[in-house]
């Protein structure tokens, strides 16, 4: 498939799962396939990054579900920013470990899972519509029932796949990729190679294969498809680029970069940095 | 968690002054100097747990713990590796197993705060009202679970009448007063450029534990927008870095001088 193909599978007023964390390991390549179609009103579930922030910023969120948008190294995301601001944006505002249960009680297939977590926190105000649950045993114990986050769709970008829809990561960290899969009725696997099924375990360790293909209904070979977030080992976060990103205003950051293909892209990428001094 | 070190920089209080050269050994210890040793003094005697600091000044406090009081401490490289002191990986710790691990209770947080208040409700979220803030901060993040699960300390910069604050806008971090004696809710310390403050009272408010030298109680009142539970005369201060203490922090943990730029000299 093409990022286009899978954008074409992809509808306004879906809910929709975005894999990495913060500025890592985002598919990119299939969000500015996003921004270049016309699918909007996105209720977006994500461990909030520059996905959410250009995604906001074209007005194609209704909703969000996080527990922070950052940039990590520019900490607050200034698109995500302005539209918590100007007030546009809906928000369903819950904490990390809730983040994680829900996706893991849409991949179980349960209503919600109990944790301990955010009795107290202004997290139960913001979201009236949350409810606890009493341990049945002798302690008792009240906990929040954090709802499944079921999803329609998921995109997340990984190092290797193999056509079938097998994904790999090589860089330190899984963030929730494969739950975001398999809480999704639908998953789209981007990723920098794809190659042949035998190749993924010729040099890297079982453990890596962290998608499976039963949760995958696409893939999509997407070289630099992280970029500008990190996508390690085989690239690191564009730091300089990524400020420009951060403090260009959207229409003109969005007119430069984001008016052509993928390919037009990535040489607008480098003839920006060409431009640096 | 589980703020990597990097998203929880403090953004309301970031703008720190130029960076202080590195003071030589024969000098006395500078301010930035007395909050690390105050915030490596969160993690005495805290065995075998994670030491999750979430900006550079206590960053440098659990390294110097780990290397000379608390050995034991567990230290992640801010990101997905347990490392040791001489950053040799000797474990692996992604993100859910930071969460996990929260949930497991073995582990001391010290987070930022963009707000707190009398009671130690924390707030990293946003100012104004939540629905449509003046000004979007970080985002809930991970403060309700850490506080809910274990000890968790915070760490201010820059002590001042809008930090620390008669009510947090959002309560993230979950106070005293809020808590309903939750389990495992136990706010441990806060350590601020002005000194350090804990919430042994009675009604556990917030209550100055020590002073760092060369500040007064009355500077603190001033900058603390509630009443404050002050000890009655005299005021402890901060206790005085050992030669060696001082020694790691200068040349092995921060010979760039990195902390003049968090808290001023």
């Amino acid at each position: 498939m093409t990022c286009d193909d899978v954008v074409a599978r992809l509808y306004s007023g879906m809910t929709l799962g975005i894999g990495g964390w913060g500025s890592r390991r985002k598919p990119m390549a299939l969000v500015r396939a996003l921004l270049r179609s016309e699918i909007t009103d996105l209720t977006i579930v994500s461990c909030g990054g520059p996905d959410v922030g250009m995604l906001a910023a074209a007005g194609r969120v209704r909703k969000l579900v996080a527990a922070f948008v950052t940039l990590d190294s520019v900490p607050l995301e200034p698109h995500y920013r302005a539209v918590r601001e100007n007030g546009s944006l809906e928000l369903m505002e819950i904490d990390e470990a809730m983040f994680l249960s829900g996706l893991q009680a849409a991949a179980h297939r349960l209503p919600f899972l109990p944790l301990r977590t955010a009795l107290g926190s202004d997290v139960m105000r913001v979201n009236p519509g949350l409810r606890t649950v009493t341990s049945p045993y002798d302690d008792a114990e009240t906990f929040v029932a954090m709802p499944a986050l079921r999803l329609d769709a998921a995109l997340v970008h990984v190092n290797r796949a193999d056509r079938q829809g097998n994904g790999q990561y090589l860089g330190p960290d899984p963030y929730f990729d494969d739950l975001f899969c398999a809480a999704a009725d639908a998953a789209y696997l981007s990723c920098e190679r794809l190659v042949d099924t035998a190749e993924l375990t010729k040099e890297a360790a079982p453990q890596t294969l962290l998608v499976r293909r039963h949760t995958v209904a696409g893939v999509v070979e997407a070289p630099n498809g992280a970029h500008f977030t990190s996508c390690v080992p085989d690239h690191d976060r564009d730091e300089a680029f990524q400020k420009h990103y951060a403090t260009t205003p959207w229409p003109e950051f969005a007119a430069r970069f984001l008016s052509g293909d993928e390919h037009a892209y990535h040489s607008a990428v480098r003839a920006w940095h060409e431009e640096q001094p | 968690m589980t703020e990597r070190p990097a998203a929880a920089a403090e953004p309301e209080t970031a703008e720190g002054p130029e960076a202080a050269t590195a003071p030589d050994v024969a000098t006395g210890p500078t301010r930035a100097e007395y909050c690390v040793l105050a915030c490596a003094e969160v993690w005495r005697g805290a065995g075998e747990i994670l030491a999750s600091p979430m900006a550079l000044i206590p960053a440098l406090g659990a390294r110097l713990a780990r290397r000379t009081f608390s050995p034991d401490l567990l230290l992640t490289d801010g990101e997905a590796l347990l490392v040791s002191q001489d950053g040799t990986t000797e474990g692996w710790l992604p993100y859910r197993e930071h969460l996990a691990l929260a949930a497991g209770g073995r582990r001391h947080v010290m987070m930022g705060a963009s707000q707190l208040d009398r009671f130690g409700n924390q707030n990293i979220a946003c100012i104004g009202h939540w629905s449509r803030p003046r000004r979007q901060l970080l985002g809930v993040r991970g403060a309700p679970v850490n506080t809910l699960n274990h000890p968790t300390s915070y760490w201010v910069p820059r002590h001042s009448r809008r930090v620390f604050v008669e009510r947090v806008d959002m309560v993230c971090g979950v106070g005293y007063d809020h808590a309903a004696g939750a389990r495992f809710h136990h706010l441990a310390r806060v350590v601020s450029d002005l000194g350090v403050f804990d919430f042994a009272t009675p009604d556990h408010s917030m209550r100055l534990a020590s002073l760092h030298p060369g500040v007064t109680v009355a500077q603190v009142r001033e900058a603390t927008g509630f009443a404050l539970a002050v000890p009655s005369d005299p005021v402890p201060y901060t206790r005085e870095p050992t030669g060696a203490e001082l020694k790691l922090i200068r040349e092995v943990l921060d010979p760039g001088g990195l902390r003049g730029r968090e808290v001023a000299s």
